[in-house]
């Protein structure tokens, strides 16, 4: 965990592509896109029903590691809006025990904003947007906003080559006030941070993408 | 007299020909209801030969339905078949209908195809097996007679070759007395391909028919100033010499070992083109526009010359070529003799060739070939068990055109040869996977796309299926790939996605034949304008062709029998008289290891002779011993002939680090690491029908919403690491990538054979391979991590310290 300043709050970034907010013992995470394998299965895509289960699990482990009381999910935590109804039983489970024990928030997001009977399912309460603590929390940054804003919706990923070899690694955008979380599901594919459309988001400001690893946060600017 | 009915006699008279021999021997095997394979050197007729007997049925017994099938590895199949069976077609006034179908038929044509087929059809088996996907595909081929199949040794060992014997099986179903026919060249055991061919394993059921040979092919060395370089791979030192050839001769190919090395002689070559002579450049990235273009500038004779790689093996005969030039080693003598086949189409003269060896091992390998094919010697082809994606795709096809019974369609299955050992167990896997994925976890039994009904028999759930298996189906699988263009939108060819990403705007490449400048990427295009600036070279992903073993063998030979040297040429002898001088040249069967330091240093040679691929896979894993060791390894640079390792601390037992225990430990771990499984799992992921195909310019805006196979891949290890495909990955990369066969060889004899000398300094048989060092890019054992570090410090500098990391709390 490798902690920074952001609008003047301290957060720490995680390894896993996930946002902790030490103050409150909060999580953030930002598109799940849970049952994401079953969806394309049922058009005949059969991807790893494992998916759910994984995503999960890692969520499960940082709840822990971290014992965080708060859990915020930014939106796209199902692929689809039926997403919340086609949960196995022990996803189901497992997943209404972590909202029971947790103060759990639902950010509705593109891809799930019709689920409208997410918290019936899955426990946690829905919302559109909030605001907490001074900084809004919703799945896609607006660029006109000029408080300091949490979102997620791109699914950032940093591309770069050096020596021949090519690395991609999920990533956080950055800019003076808008923090752009990487995707957390299993299946998620990447965006490059510096896609027009990011850009365009963040009203083409300054940005720098960030990666954790375990004991340092990386830093690199994004070109204009 | 011959035996062919009397118009096809006049025909032959009235060109002044008479059948050849083996042209007459087709027709006796097919009067005698045989199968037959064909193996014949290029030129001898043989195109002409596999359509004979159809054409003396189709005069004796006129039939409207279809009756000959032709199946060919290429979509462009017009010269030839122009040549070869439209033109005595004409000629004869014969009333027979030949059409092609192929990916670029029109929906129109195929769909009259289908409703009223041709008495022959030309195809390639992705468009045989996607006909076979329809209902009326029984009624279409009951009345076939004959299926011919050309280049049968470029892709009967392979996957495409699986799904046409699978195909075959098929066809065979529907058409009982259909007759099997394969057109060869020369093949080192034709016995496997009878094999292959029948099916069912019945040699006897197929002819054995062998054209005679060809004048003996005249190739030579070429050795600009008599003297062979130290290193290098490519020959591009003899530009010049080259270039005088062209000029000299009317048409010459110039074959490549790599597409990117294809980029450079061309320019080589230009450089030195004074008399401004028309020479073209012809690869696989190119836009098939391009290549489309040259190749009609070489039929009509308006080139030169034509500087060229594999995309050039097959196929695409040109009577006017009289001069091929081979840059670099020739890898192996069946392919290089294919090259040569693409010069001088008569079989009374001899084709000319050129070898170009790019350093002192090429000089021997180049050398070994001529002798090899000399004695008529062939590269071994390694036939192997079916793969299990193909088999996937090819039973949803099936199903797409009509129920069927698990037995009935397992008996039908093994009566293909690559599958004829299929075990019960594993089709019931792959018939699950189709079904619902295979996964242990059942969550898809309510997906299903093919569901077994009361009754026993399997049907499509969904007409959409099929219609997504139709899109999907094939089985040649590209990396993903970026388009070349310039700011006018003409396009110029493709690049592999992953070699995109290492350029930046104002980069340069060649490509194309033009030194190019990056503008920058948008969607699937890459923006480029042509620049003067010299230009950095493509990479282009897949695994090289290796020596193959005979030749390599042949090669060990000379380095232990100096009463070869005296016809090499003298730097090359005095090479190996220093050698022998200073170190030691093992006997054939024998492992020399030497390890000396340079430069504060410890380099490790093996001179191992298994290739590029055995070699890059031995030097990751031997690396990895040495960390493991306390060795300290900086890097490895691998060559056909050799590794070498480079460490602060010296090998001083080498048989420790090529114990055959590797195989079991390291191996499994690297490659399970490795990009190798990932893109392997890639293929047999859209080959098997587990996701959809791309389809160039239909992805959508935005990567987000296409998933990765890499994402899929490594749920699928943790959570069902024994899943069918993951298997066939695995086999794969096993097979193609890594070629463990020959690793495996090495190490399980490298204890016993191993001989070790220790020197004070580098040998002469080392320099090769130790000048490669700081040329290949190697990033042994560097995790990503570090490289993330190493690439922030990087732009932090140039940044001028504007981006300091983040100190942790």
């Amino acid at each position: 965990m490798v902690r920074f300043s952001f609008a003047g709050v301290e957060l720490a970034a995680l390894v896993p592509g996930a946002l902790g907010w030490p103050a409150r013992r909060a999580l953030l995470v930002a598109d799940l896109h849970l049952e994401k394998a079953s969806f394309y299965a049922a058009g005949g895509q059969m991807l790893p029903p494992y998916d759910t289960a994984a995503t999960l699990r890692d969520l499960a482990a940082l709840i822990e590691s971290t014992d965080a009381r708060e859990v915020w999910c930014l939106g796209d935590s199902f692929h689809d809006a039926k997403g919340c109804e086609r949960l196995a039983d022990d996803a189901r489970a497992l997943l209404r025990g972590l909202t029971a024990r947790t103060q759990w928030t639902w950010i509705s997001g593109n891809h799930d904003v019709a689920a409208v009977r997410l918290a019936d399912h899955c426990g946690g309460h829905v919302v559109d947007e909030a605001e907490v603590d001074g900084l809004l929390l919703r799945h896609e940054a607006d660029p006109c906003e000029t408080r300091p804003e949490l979102s997620g919706h791109f699914h950032p990923k940093l591309r770069l080559s050096l020596r021949g070899r090519n690395v991609a690694r999920r990533c956080f955008v950055a800019t003076a006030t808008k923090l752009i979380l990487p995707a957390f599901g299993a299946l998620t594919g990447g965006l490059d941070a510096g896609h027009p459309v990011i850009r365009a988001a963040i009203a083409g400001r300054p940005a720098e993408a960030l990666i954790p690893l375990a004991d340092r946060l990386l830093r690199f600017p994004i070109a204009a | 007299m011959s035996d062919l009915t009397p118009i096809l006699d006049q025909w032959f008279a009235g060109r002044g020909w008479t059948p050849r021999r083996h042209q007459l021997a087709m027709l006796d095997a097919a009067r005698a209801g045989m199968s037959a394979l064909l193996v014949a050197p290029t030129g001898a007729g043989k195109t002409l030969a596999g359509f004979l007997p159809s054409l003396v049925e189709l005069v004796e017994q006129p039939t409207d339905g279809l009756h000959t099938l032709y199946v060919s590895p290429l979509k462009a199949l017009a010269v030839d078949i122009q040549r070869n069976l439209m033109t005595p077609i004409e000629e004869m006034g014969l009333p027979i209908r030949v059409e092609t179908r192929t990916g670029d038929t029109s929906s129109d044509k195929k769909a009259r195809q289908r409703i009223k087929p041709p008495q022959m059809l030309l195809t390639t088996p992705e468009s045989l097996s996607l006909l076979l996907s329809y209902p009326d595909s029984a009624e279409m081929f009951a009345s076939l007679r004959t299926i011919v199949i050309d280049e049968v040794h470029a892709f009967a060992p392979s996957k495409r070759g699986d799904l046409l014997s699978l195909c075959m099986a098929r066809l065979q179903r529907l058409a009982p007395d259909m007759r099997r026919v394969a057109l060869s060249a020369t093949v080192a055991d034709p016995t496997l391909y009878r094999g292959w061919l029948s099916g069912d394993g019945d040699l006897d059921s197929v002819a054995l028919v062998e054209g005679d040979a060809g004048a003996d092919p005249d190739i030579a060395i070429l050795l600009p100033l008599g003297r062979v370089p130290w290193a290098g791979h490519s020959g591009r030192y003899a530009a010049e010499q080259v270039m005088q050839q062209i000029t000299a001769h009317t048409t010459s190919i110039i074959f490549c070992n790599t597409r990117s090395l294809a980029e450079l002689i061309f320019q080589d070559l230009w450089a030195v083109n004074e008399q401004h002579l028309p020479i073209g450049i012809h690869h696989g990235s190119l836009d098939r526009e391009a290549r489309e273009r040259a190749e009609g500038a070489m039929a009509d004779g308006r080139l030169r010359a034509l500087v060229a790689t594999a995309s050039l093996d097959l196929g695409v005969d040109w009577g006017n070529v009289d001069l091929v030039v081979q840059m670099g080693a020739p890898k192996g003598s069946s392919r290089l003799l294919q090259r040569i086949g693409r010069a001088n189409h008569r079989l009374d003269e001899p084709s000319k060739a050129l070898i170009v060896p790019g350093n002192r091992f090429e000089y021997l390998e180049a050398q070994a070939a001529l002798d090899a094919v000399e004695a008529g010697e062939r590269d071994p082809d390694i036939f192997r068990p079916g793969a299990l994606d193909v088999l996937a795709q090819h039973i949803m096809a099936l199903a797409a055109a009509a129920p069927f019974t698990r037995d009935a369609m397992l008996a039908e299955i093994r009566e293909a040869a690559p599958y004829s050992t299929l075990p019960e167990e594993t089709f019931d896997r792959v018939l699950g996977f189709v079904a619902t994925g295979g996964y242990a976890l059942r969550a898809y039994d309510k997906y299903q796309r093919i569901v077994e009904g009361p009754d026993g028999l399997w049907r499509v759930a969904h007409p959409r299926f099929i219609a997504q298996h139709r899109l999907n189906a094939g089985i040649i699988v590209e990396a993903a790939m970026l388009t070349v263009r310039f700011r006018n939108g003409r396009s110029l060819g493709r690049v592999e996605e992953g070699f995109a990403a290492s350029l930046s705007p104002k980069d340069t490449f060649f490509f194309s034949g033009l030194s190019l400048e990056v503008e920058g990427v948008k969607g699937e295009d890459l923006f480029v304008r042509a620049t003067s600036r010299p230009a950095r070279i493509p990479t282009y992903g897949g695994s090289r062709m290796p020596i193959s073993t005979n030749l390599a063998d042949r090669v060990r030979h000379f380095l232990h029998e100096p009463e070869q040297w005296p016809r090499f040429p003298p730097d090359v002898r005095e090479w190996l008289e220093a050698q022998r001088d200073r170190s030691i040249l093992p006997a054939p069967d024998r492992l020399l290891v030497e390890t000396f330091p340079r430069e504060g240093r410890h380099y490790m040679v093996v001179y191992s002779f298994e290739g590029w691929n055995a070699h890059q896979s031995l030097g990751m894993l031997v690396t990895r011993r040495m960390e493991t060791a306390g060795l300290q390894p900086i890097g490895f640079v691998a060559s056909d002939y050799a590794i070498a390792t480079y460490s602060l601390k010296p090998v001083t037992d080498p048989a420790a680090l090529f114990s055959p225990d590797i195989l079991d430990n390291e191996f499994v771990e690297w490659v399970q690491e490795s990009s190798l499984l990932k893109r392997a799992f890639r293929e047999v992921a859209v080959i098997g029908g587990l996701v959809e195909r791309q389809h160039p310019g239909k992805r959508k805006t935005g990567r987000q919403v296409s998933f990765s196979t890499d994402l899929i891949y490594d749920v699928l290890r943790r959570y069902e690491p024994e899943h069918l495909l993951l298997e066939a990955a695995w086999e794969d990369a096993k097979a193609r990538m890594t070629d463990v066969g020959r690793l495996g060889r090495l190490l399980d004899t490298a204890a016993d054979r191993i001989e070790h000398v220790d020197l004070e300094r580098v040998s002469p048989l080392a320099v090769p391979v130790l000048v490669l060092i700081g040329r290949e890019k190697v990033a042994a054992g560097t995790a990503d991590d570090a490289l993330l570090i190493e690439a922030e410090a990087l732009v932090a500098e140039a940044m001028g310290g504007a981006a300091a990391p983040a100190s942790p709390n």
